[in-house]
């Protein structure tokens, strides 16, 4: 069942059982159900229409059968007679023509001989029941109750069995030997016993069924009594009148072989047609049908109806019969009169009235009345005892159909009156349903119980779904119908049905065609784990994160963009997709259109950003800029022409730690074009697929240009349905729909205890999403340290065997993995290969070695056979090593005894398609992993201590925030500032972008830093010796007043930046120019100031620092609007070169224009220029939209220099820290571990980062306490022990190895009497093997990886 | 020539060409069968000595990835 995949933007499809990509977690499967589909609602026995139609479509006619069968047993009789209500509801009539539902199943009954279904395990049950009548009512239900385990015995007064499906049916429209006759013989295979000739009352009495032990009945006897018409000479002829019921038994029964002179049939229904139609084969010289209504009105089926007239039927509608006419008892015609329908009546029907005066007559030798019959209770005499209504029908309770005796149930014609076999196969199965329930006992419901209502939730069909039609279904030649009674209908070939089951929508996603549960070896996905259901569960926290994300914005909403209607208009996420090895194209750029690789490309930014005309996000989504630019110089790489990839952007934001430099590299070395410009107009390039683009530059000028793609940089937006669950937790949120958080808890929500991080705390890019994550966990942990721990269970494991002295007995299990492994690679052949390999003790196949089963055997195994290493071949050491090694030891030995050998991710996987190969290099990797196992040893576990005090390195917002953080989580914490005082450059800043006071949130920081009774404050201090490592650091403070030695768990460096001194702009020599925050600290300057002048960009984004400061845009910004508050009639201006107002911000930005604020744009080659005038200042500046360079007389000139680190050099020298070309610290990852070292233990936030607001370091500080405080909460460490190995004789102190080890996990150590040698910190210690390699003495060796462990392998891959 | 099938030795790192190679396994890409992966846990620890090991076994090509 194919579905479109979410995962690849719908630009490729998934099943309806999927993962949602290669790599997600966890590993396994969903199911998409939606709604049942409306077909099967329709179908009166609720068939699963869908998934036998889908099995039909792939060709798998027996397992159609087979979900037909779980419903009913008569596939191919209801592929051929069944009225198939489900069509009329088939969501395909909305495009075309309804699916050929009913044919489909016939193809299937057709291709499957049924004796070939194994008859499934069935349990026999002790109860009796006896079914009386044959058809297809008494049929289903024995067939369900046969499955169900009880005895069934079928009794039928007729000599054949299948009630009205043989004798009411003719058998041009239902073969009986192959199809009626085979598929009631098939039951007999469930244990049903039939008896024919056997009629109830006459032959044997019920109770006689019930002493004979039957503890239930069935009554489904049908209705075979014929309704009289009640018109004169009906009684009067002798010969040439017999109803349809009784005519159409004494044809089958061969009483009747020929049929001479006139027919007249009368009635509307199935029987009438099938009458006339018998007749015309008998030889009738004319048949007629009189009908009182018109053709709609008519029961049988168009189709039905049409091919009777074919056959030369002659029907009258609007004719109602009058009087029949004899001569000497022998019929010879009828009189008739024409009728006209009344309006709609009570009932909802159109009642025939005669037209006076249009009386007819036809003549006629044979009359054949079929207007309908009721049950003949003949046999049963007057004392049957059970209830029957004015209609002479059974009265049965409606949804158990139990008669008013209660061990007699009652279903089919018998209470119905005439209807079809569907209708008579679902009162079957609902009456064995009930007859088994009744039987155990069960209370049964008194009432008709309703459905739950129909659901609509079905998959949409495509937009551009072409019209398909239905096939047509051939029928037999009208020379070779009436000397016979071939069937008329013809089965369709397959290539017609296939096609035809393709027109499905597949409307109910999962069609439970259960085609996984067969194919799953690993019996994980079962019938009830397939059925499981979406379940509600209450959990008990003491805090709630928040971290619902974002939806891109959906540009189908602005038509001039062309999403909608153009294939090569995409959107950024669609576009990333496109990029990725595991997307849709593996990668390759090509065009959704044509595949073709294109060679132009075009980037539209804030499409749904910063854009409240066209939509409602007045916000800047913060990462577009910086993605478009990634994937237009990944587009470039991944292109084999020289891909032009073009970006149309408003001010280009890329504020971001490093982005700076990438966009630069994008434009210089590789290419990639920044046009500033807004789009107004894409159009399709006529004849091509190609698309022009029409924009005006900054100077005016209007261009075109044609791209051959166009992405669509798409904002981030919360969805109506993420602001629903804020209202529901009572949450506030932003103009911009995002939380609503404050600036000096920035992961905390309005409401207690609840936390946010993410895309829902405003737009932001990984990293900071990464931080705000960590930020949320240390905001909970505060309040929940009272419980930390107390929720964790250990594991244990018993004693490990030494096995050192042993000669090596290895086991070798090699992995089926179902048929990821098996099916590809001869395992058996590996198995046995690998037994003779040497030191192989054992080896064993499986059909999943991870299994739980496996793991229990695998300890008994290793016991039983004494083994002391193990080889597992199967999948990859990377997901499944620490599975195995725990198995190792619960079976007694050491972890590291064991090697992989990974034959399906690096093997099967990739060589599908030569399977001997496979084979062969699979057992060149067991060969290797066995040759290594032979050398492998026991490793002890490694574990230290842990100190659970931390050392913060900075007194600023950020050291003081992680240090509160972690105080108040209980552990200790020394804050080391250089300063004399606390508060770090937060004390320039009066206020945050919102607004808040900052200086009053700085004092009450520092009341509680003094006031905390686990913290130390050390001022006017420095760390100048640092040793250790995670959990054990010691590292020497000197301060004015002391100098001591400090023993911590953790560092975390925040050690803050600075505003630059600018050297231009006459800073420094004329007071009227000043920089950040001046002006609000000496207010008195602005005083009759009727100008004033910002530049932007003062010492950032040029050659020396090529970064972006971040802050200072819209710092100028709100400064700007202070002054216009203020004062409105003080010209403001900033000098710009592109305004990074990002997220929120934008909101300023909008405001500081609406209040005249002037922002003139400059580029780094024409910069300002400002020379004193007078007693004033005058600013030189090129306006690019004006053309023409403009003099500003300025009172200040207020400048925006770059922010830098304080100087990091010592502290990185001390703890082995990176700091990048600007001197910023560097973490682990730039994305996934922003405020980690690479180095255990040691962490980081604030300036010392990067330049970024006071909110962003405070979550960073937080984030940075979480992160210490998974290893200060710990008493010890596990430690890899997978570390370096000194031999100190074979050292010879030449300190290569100190050297070129990043992590300070070896170091030169003077030995007495040695002198120095080297010495391995297991602790730091992270197992690259660097130093090994490094080593001119090979005196260093790595514990698992040793040189002859590795050499080994060479030689055995060899 | 025609018939040659390199034996080609790969020292993969195991956080990052080693778990390249399972995501192309996860990926289905196909490549030729010729390599047989020894997995360290850096690039960094691959001893030129190791080079010369395979060659002298007679491989025909060594891969250093990480």
């Amino acid at each position: 069942m194919a579905r479109p995949s979410e995962y690849d933007e719908e630009l490729a499809e998934r099943k309806a059982i999927y993962k949602l990509y290669a790599q997600a977690i966890p590993g396994s499967f969903a199911i998409e159900k939606l709604d049942q589909a409306p077909c099967s609602m329709a179908c009166p026995a609720h068939l699963n229409v869908q998934g036998y139609v889908a099995m039909v479509k792939m060709g798998k006619y027996r397992e159609a059968i087979e979900i037909i069968m779980k419903d009913l047993p008569f596939p191919g009789v209801l592929g051929r007679v069944c009225p198939h209500r489900c069509e009329k509801s088939c969501r395909r009539l909305e495009t075309d023509e309804a699916i050929s539902i009913r044919e489909l199943k016939r193809v299937a009954a057709d291709h499957v001989d049924l004796s070939e279904i194994p008859v499934p395990d069935i349990a026999p049950r002790n109860e009796n029941v006896a079914i009386i009548g044959s058809g297809p009512a008494g049929l289903t239900a024995a067939y369900f109750l046969a499955l169900d385990g009880y005895k069934v015995i079928v009794y039928e007064a007729m000599p054949e069995t299948g009630g009205m499906m043989r004798y009411g049916i003719p058998e041009h429209r239902l073969p009986r030997t192959a199809v009626l006759d085979a598929e009631i013989e098939n039951l007999k295979r469930y244990g049903v016993e039939i008896h024919t000739n056997t009629a109830i009352g006459k032959d044997i009495t019920i109770e006689e069924l019930r002493e004979h032990g039957a503890k239930a009945v069935f009554m489904s006897i049908g209705a075979w009594k014929s309704l009289k018409l009640r018109i004169p000479g009906e009684e009067d002829a002798q010969a040439g009148i017999s109803d349809v019921i009784s005519f159409l038994r004494e044809v089958h029964l061969g009483k009747i072989e020929q049929v001479d002179g006139k027919v007249v049939v009368i009635g509307g229904g199935h029987s009438a047609l099938d009458g006339a139609r018998v007749a015309l084969r008998l030889g009738a010289s004319e048949v007629h049908i009189i009908y009182r209504r018109s053709r709609t009105e008519m029961l049988a089926e168009p189709e039905e109806i049409e091919e009777a007239e074919k056959e030369g039927v002659n029907i009258h509608f609007l004719v109602a019969p009058l009087k029949i006419s004899n001569e000497n008892g022998k019929v010879t015609g009828i009189e008739c009169i024409r009728t006209r329908l009344s309006e709609v009546d009570t009932t909802g029907r159109r009642k025939p009235i005669p037209i006076e005066n249009s009386n007819f007559f036809i003549e006629a030798e044979h009359i054949i009345p079929a207007i309908g019959q009721e049950p003949d209770f003949g046999a049963f005499g007057e004392s049957h005892g059970l209830e029957v209504s004015k209609w002479n029908l059974l009265k049965v309770n409606p949804e158990t159909l139990q008669t008013n005796v209660p061990d007699i149930f009652a279903g089919g014609d018998v209470v119905t009156g005439p209807a079809t076999v569907i209708e008579a196969v679902e009162a079957g199965k609902r009456a064995a349903r009930y007859i088994a329930e009744y039987l155990q006992g069960k209370e049964l419901p008194t009432e008709w119980q309703e459905e739950p209502p129909m659901g609509t939730n079905w998959t949409a069909p495509p937009e551009d779904e072409p019209i398909k039609e239905r096939m047509k279904i051939q029928t037999l030649a009208k020379e070779k119908r009436l000397s016979g009674f071939e069937e008329v209908n013809l089965c369709v070939d397959e290539d017609t049905a296939k096609a035809e089951a393709a027109r499905c929508l597949d409307c109910g996603g999962c069609c439970e065609c259960f085609q996984c549960v067969t194919a799953c070896k690993a019996e994980a996905v079962t019938l009830e784990t397939h059925a499981s259901q979406a379940e509600t569960l209450s959990v008990n926290v003491g805090s709630v994160i928040l971290a619902p994300g974002f939806q891109p914005f959906d540009p189908s909403r602005f038509d001039n963009y062309n999403y909608t209607n153009h294939p090569n208009v995409l959107t950024s996420v669609e576009f990333e997709r496109l990029l990725s090895a595991t997307g849709p194209t593996m990668g390759h750029l090509t065009r959704v259109s044509d595949k073709k690789e294109p060679k132009k490309v075009a980037w539209f930014q804030c499409v749904g950003s910063r854009d409240m005309n066209r939509c409602d996000n007045a916000y800047c989504s913060s990462v577009c800029c910086m993605y478009a630019v990634k994937e237009a110089v990944i587009a470039k790489s991944h292109s084999e022409n020289d891909l032009d990839c073009a970006i149309f952007y408003m001010d280009m934001r890329t504020p971001g730690k490093d982005f700076e430099k990438y966009r630069n590299d994008a434009e210089d070395k590789h290419g990639v074009r920044f046009i500033r410009s807004r789009v107004h107009t894409i159009n399709p390039v006529p004849d091509t697929d190609d698309l022009e683009v029409g924009y005006v530059t900054d100077s005016g000028e209007k261009k075109s240009e044609v791209f051959e793609m166009i992405v669509l940089s798409v904002g981030m937006e919360i969805s109506p349905e993420i602001t629903e669950l804020a209202g529901r937790l009572g949450i506030e949120v932003t103009d911009g729909r995002f939380c609503k958080t404050e600036d000096f808890n920035p992961v905390a929500t309005q409401k207690q205890g609840v936390f946010v991080c993410g895309a829902f705390q405003g737009p932001k890019d990984i990293p900071d999403s990464v931080v705000e994550a960590s930020a949320a966990a240390c905001s909970a942990g505060i309040s929940l340290a009272s419980a930390r721990g107390t929720l964790v269970r250990e594991k244990t494991f018993p004693d490990e065997n030494d096995v050192t002295d042993e000669e090596p007995r290895i086991g070798v299990f090699v992995c089926n993995c179902g048929v990821n492994i098996g099916g590809i690679a001869d395992v058996p052949a590996i198995a046995k290969y690998a037994k003779q390999l040497p030191d192989v003790a054992y080896v064993e196949e499986n059909l999943f070695t991870c299994s739980q089963d496996t793991q229990d055997k695998m300890v008994e195994v290793i016991r039983e056979h004494n083994l002391n290493r193990v080889v597992v071949a199967a999948c990859t050491p990377r997901t499944h090593e620490p599975l195995f090694q725990e198995t190792l030891r619960n079976g007694k030995l050491n972890s590291y005894l064991f090697e992989m050998a990974n034959i399906r991710n690096q093997c099967t996987w990739c060589h599908s398609e030569d399977k001997e190969k496979a084979t062969e290099k699979s057992k060149d990797l067991v060969r290797m992993a066995v040759a290594r196992a032979s050398l492998l040893e026991p490793i002890p576990d490694l574990s230290a201590e842990v100190n659970n005090s931390a050392l913060v390195i900075g007194g600023g917002a950020a050291g003081m925030t992680a240090a509160l953080s972690l105080a108040e989580q209980g552990f200790p914490v020394t804050i080391v500032e250089k300063s004399p005082e606390l508060g770090g450059t937060a004390r320039d800043v009066m206020k945050t972008w919102r607004g808040k006071d900052v200086q009053a949130f700085l004092s009450d920081l520092i009341g509680k830093i003094e006031n905390h009774s686990d913290i130390e404050v050390m001022l006017s201090a420095e760390v100048v010796d640092a040793t250790g490592f995670v959990g054990n650091f010691e590292s020497t403070v000197v301060s004015e007043k002391e100098s001591k030695t400090i023993k911590h768990g953790a560092v975390i460096i925040a050690t803050g930046g600075q505003a630059t001194v600018p050297d231009e702009y006459l800073f420094g020599k004329n007071p009227r120019v000043t920089r950040w925050h001046e002006l609000e600290h000496h207010p008195e300057k602005l005083k009759d100031a009727e100008s004033v002048v910002f530049i932007q960009c003062v010492g950032s984004r040029d050659e020396n620092r090529p970064y972006c400061s971040k802050i200072c845009c819209t710092t100028s910004v709100l400064q700007a609007i202070s002054i216009k508050e203020q004062n409105p009639d003080t010209n403001v201006f900033i000098l710009y070169r592109d305004i990074r107002t990002f997220g929120e911000r934008e909101m300023l930005y909008k405001e500081a224009r609406q209040k005249g604020v002037i922002f003139i744009r400059y580029a780094l080659d024409r910069k300002p220029t400002v020379v004193e005038a007078g007693d004033k200042l005058e600013v030189g500046v090129f306006d690019p939209i004006l053309q023409r360079d403009l003099l500003i007389e300025a009172d200040i000139v207020n400048l925006a220099s770059a922010i830098e680190p304080a100087p990091n050099e010592k502290l990185a020298a001390l703890y082995k820290l990176s700091v990048n070309a600007e001197n910023f610290f560097m973490e682990a990852h730039a994305k996934l571990r922003p405020v980690e070292f690479a180095s255990d233990g040691i962490f980081l936030c604030g300036l010392a980062h990067y330049p970024k607001p006071l909110e962003e370091s405070i979550a960073q500080a937080q984030a940075a306490a979480s992160r210490a405080v998974t290893i200060l909460s710990k008493t010890s460490i596990e430690i890899s022990p997978l570390v370096s190995q000194v031999d100190q004789e074979k050292c010879i102190g030449c300190g290569l190895c100190a050297e070129v080890c990043s992590f300070s996990a070896i170091i030169l150590e003077d030995f007495e009497g040695k002198g120095y040698r080297a010495k391995n910190i297991p602790a730091s210690c992270k197992g690259c093997g660097l130093c090994a390699a490094s080593c001119p003495q090979q005196a260093i060796d790595m514990l698992h990886f040793r040189d002859e462990q590795i050499a080994a392998s060479v030689c055995a891959a060899a | 020539m025609e018939n040659f099938e390199p034996k080609i030795v790969a020292f993969l790192c195991n956080w990052c060409a080693y778990a390249g190679a399972d995501l192309a396994g996860v990926s289905r890409l196909q490549y030729p069968s010729n390599m047989r992966t020894v997995r360290v846990m850096c690039s960094g620890r691959v001893d030129p000595l190791f080079i010369i090991k395979a060659f002298k076994q007679g491989c025909d090509g060594v891969l250093v990835s990480g």
